[in-house]
């Protein structure tokens, strides 16, 4: 590298040299000038059409004469008592979906972290490795193991599964296929990855010789577990429930393909009434129950766990 | 016999559990890639009747899939290149600068990763219905631009954030100019933050459903391929397509792995 040389002589215009006095002004403006485009089109693509979402859902009208805006916000409370069902399906649904993938995830994290030594990397690979095939193309392959009658099936049915999720509600005879189980089956699995990466992060920044200190004061191995590793993975924990929670609560995709008309979430109404009945104040009234219930949630449960550097 | 068995799972409880997980997340890729073989007797590919490699040998047989997938490329990369841009520079602007509305700046650029995509979707598609703007590819790569920021700007400032600010005082203290100094010291530093937002972009992008759904009008991406193809019939050369993008990434990154090892191994011989 030449940086000895001065700056090469371009035929810039004055001002735009290193001159020393006019520095302070110009680096002041520098940060805003970096932040317009981007905010800018933050706000107008992505702030500025909550704005309209709002509008839409107090107007009334039909597509064809038109919508106004009537300030009828019985459209929130009509949307609510007639959809509370999906609505109370998606948070339950993704409620099982992120504790699942919270149980699945945490043992494949921890053998990474810890176990893997020098596989670590193929694990890894492993795990962001079916991301590159198309998600819908992965869910619709759930439909061909989950299919009734299948190998899957017939093992789940032959060791008693389905008779407790049976009895749970969550499968109907001996079918998974359209049941509550194959929807978070789909969920659990599209979202798991979202938690396994924070938890992994985490337990690799744990110090290992903590470990050795527990196990050293007598500590069994659950003991050390319950007492230093996982509140010290506790960040992880908590962006990964939330990285599942937020898209499972508002999927539709899992729901569609391998569920049936019962398994509807709040999602499916609001595609539909968006795309297909086209009735959309009710359906931007939906989209704001839903975002207000999550961040409501999120707020929550984030104060709860005592987390706030998430980002 | 059976005590010591009993004995070596609990030992090895947590590799077992471990694979078992992996396994779950394998187990829907290796059956795509095995029902890219398949030859169907109906529309759908869901089971299997016998082997064929006839949609390996004409991946772009069914009218629609290449098209649909050249179009998500085309829209991938742009809405990558305007994202790491703009990404990159609010990145830069958090981490360098102090300034005022930083706060407020940081939950508007939190705000899109914290929501459900379908309220995102649903709310440009208001805006774009009250602009009468014509839904197409260009409100897809509006749209895609947008949701992808956010990821850029929090994979870059990671970045930048551990860069040593004295590397850059060196370079003027060099004589550096700002675009000299910005150029062969900032820019090279930042640049692995840089590319791996890139590529999150890319793929957030390439496999959008949501967002795309909502504001792609008539347009079809190949994800609106598939999910029009889970009503009409699934051909098998999306199995193809699926199997090809997977062992495609994997031979990409085995491949880096074993390139950055043996620059490892020839730095330490060194």
């Amino acid at each position: 590298m030449t940086v000895t040389e001065a700056p090469p002589a371009s035929p810039a215009p004055a001002g735009t040299g290193p001159v020393p006095r006019k520095q302070p002004v110009r680096r002041k403006l520098v940060p805003y000038w970096l932040l317009l485009p981007g905010i800018l089109w933050l706000l107008v693509f992505f702030a500025l059409p909550l704005v309209y979402q709002a509008s839409t859902s107090v107007q009334t009208g039909s597509l064809e004469e038109g919508f106004e805006v009537t300030w009828h916000f019985q459209t929130y409370w009509d949307a609510l008592s007639e959809y509370y069902p999906q609505f109370l399906r998606s948070v339950l649904y993704a409620g099982t979906a992120t504790i699942l993938c919270l149980l699945l995830g945490y043992p494949l994290a921890y053998l990474i972290a810890f176990k893997a030594g020098r596989w670590r990397n193929l694990l890894l690979v492993l795990v962001i490795a079916p991301f590159f095939t198309s998600f819908l193309i992965r869910t619709l392959a759930w439909k061909t193991i989950l299919a009734d009658g299948g190998p899957v099936v017939d093992v789940l049915n032959t060791i008693g599964f389905l008779d407790v999720t049976g009895w749970l509600g969550m499968t109907e005879g001996n079918r998974v296929l359209a049941t509550p189980l194959a929807v978070v089956t789909g969920l659990t699995y599209n979202f798991l990855p979202f938690m396994i990466l924070p938890l992994y992060t985490s337990l690799e920044r744990i110090d290992p010789r903590l470990h050795e200190a527990a196990g050293d004061l007598y500590a069994k191995p659950s003991t050390v577990f319950r007492k230093v590793t996982f509140p010290l993975s506790m960040p992880g924990v908590v962006s990964g429930t939330l990285l599942t929670f937020i898209p499972a609560s508002g999927d539709y995709v899992n729901a569609e393909l391998l569920g049936s008309t019962d398994t509807r979430m709040v999602g499916n109404v609001i595609q539909s009434q968006f795309l297909r009945v086209l009735d959309y104040p009710t359906a931007a009234a939906l989209s704001f129950i839903l975002m207000a219930v999550v961040l409501i949630m999120v707020t929550v449960y984030i104060r709860r766990a005592g987390t706030e550097d998430l980002v | 016999m059976l005590r010591l068995s009993t004995a070596w799972i609990r030992r090895n409880l947590v590799v077992i559990a471990g694979l078992l997980t992996l396994a779950y997340l394998i187990l829907p890729n290796i059956i795509v890639m095995v029902f890219s073989f398949n030859k169907p007797a109906g529309r759908f590919n869901y089971s299997w009747r016998e082997f064929s490699t006839h949609a390996w040998q004409d991946p772009c047989g069914v009218s629609g899939i290449c098209d649909s997938l050249s179009l998500s490329l085309w829209i991938a990369l742009w809405a990558t290149i305007g994202a790491t841009v703009l990404g990159s520079m609010i990145a830069f602007a958090l981490v360098r600068y102090r300034f005022r509305a930083r706060g407020a700046i940081n939950s508007l650029i939190f705000l899109p990763m914290a929501m459900p995509e379908v309220v995102m979707a649903a709310s440009l598609l208001t805006l774009f219905l009250n602009l009468g703007a014509e839904l197409g590819p260009t409100t897809i790569l509006i749209a895609h631009t947008m949701f992808c920021l956010s990821f850029v700007v929090v994979a870059v400032k990671a970045r930048v954030m551990s860069m040593d600010p004295r590397l850059e005082e060196a370079a003027k203290d060099l004589y550096a100019g700002p675009v000299q100094t910005f150029l062969r010291v900032t820019l090279p530093i930042a640049a692995p933050g840089i590319a791996a937002g890139a590529m999150l972009a890319f793929a957030l992008s390439f496999d959008d459903f949501i967002i795309t759904n909502f504001n792609s009008g008539n347009t079809v991406t190949f994800p609106m391929f598939v999910w029009g193809s889970a009503q009409r019939g699934t051909p098998v050369q999306i199995n193809v397509i699926g199997t090809a993008m997977f062992a495609l990434a994997v031979i990409v990154v085995v491949a880096g792995q074993i390139i950055s090892g043996r620059r490892r191994k020839t730095a330490q011989s060194a």
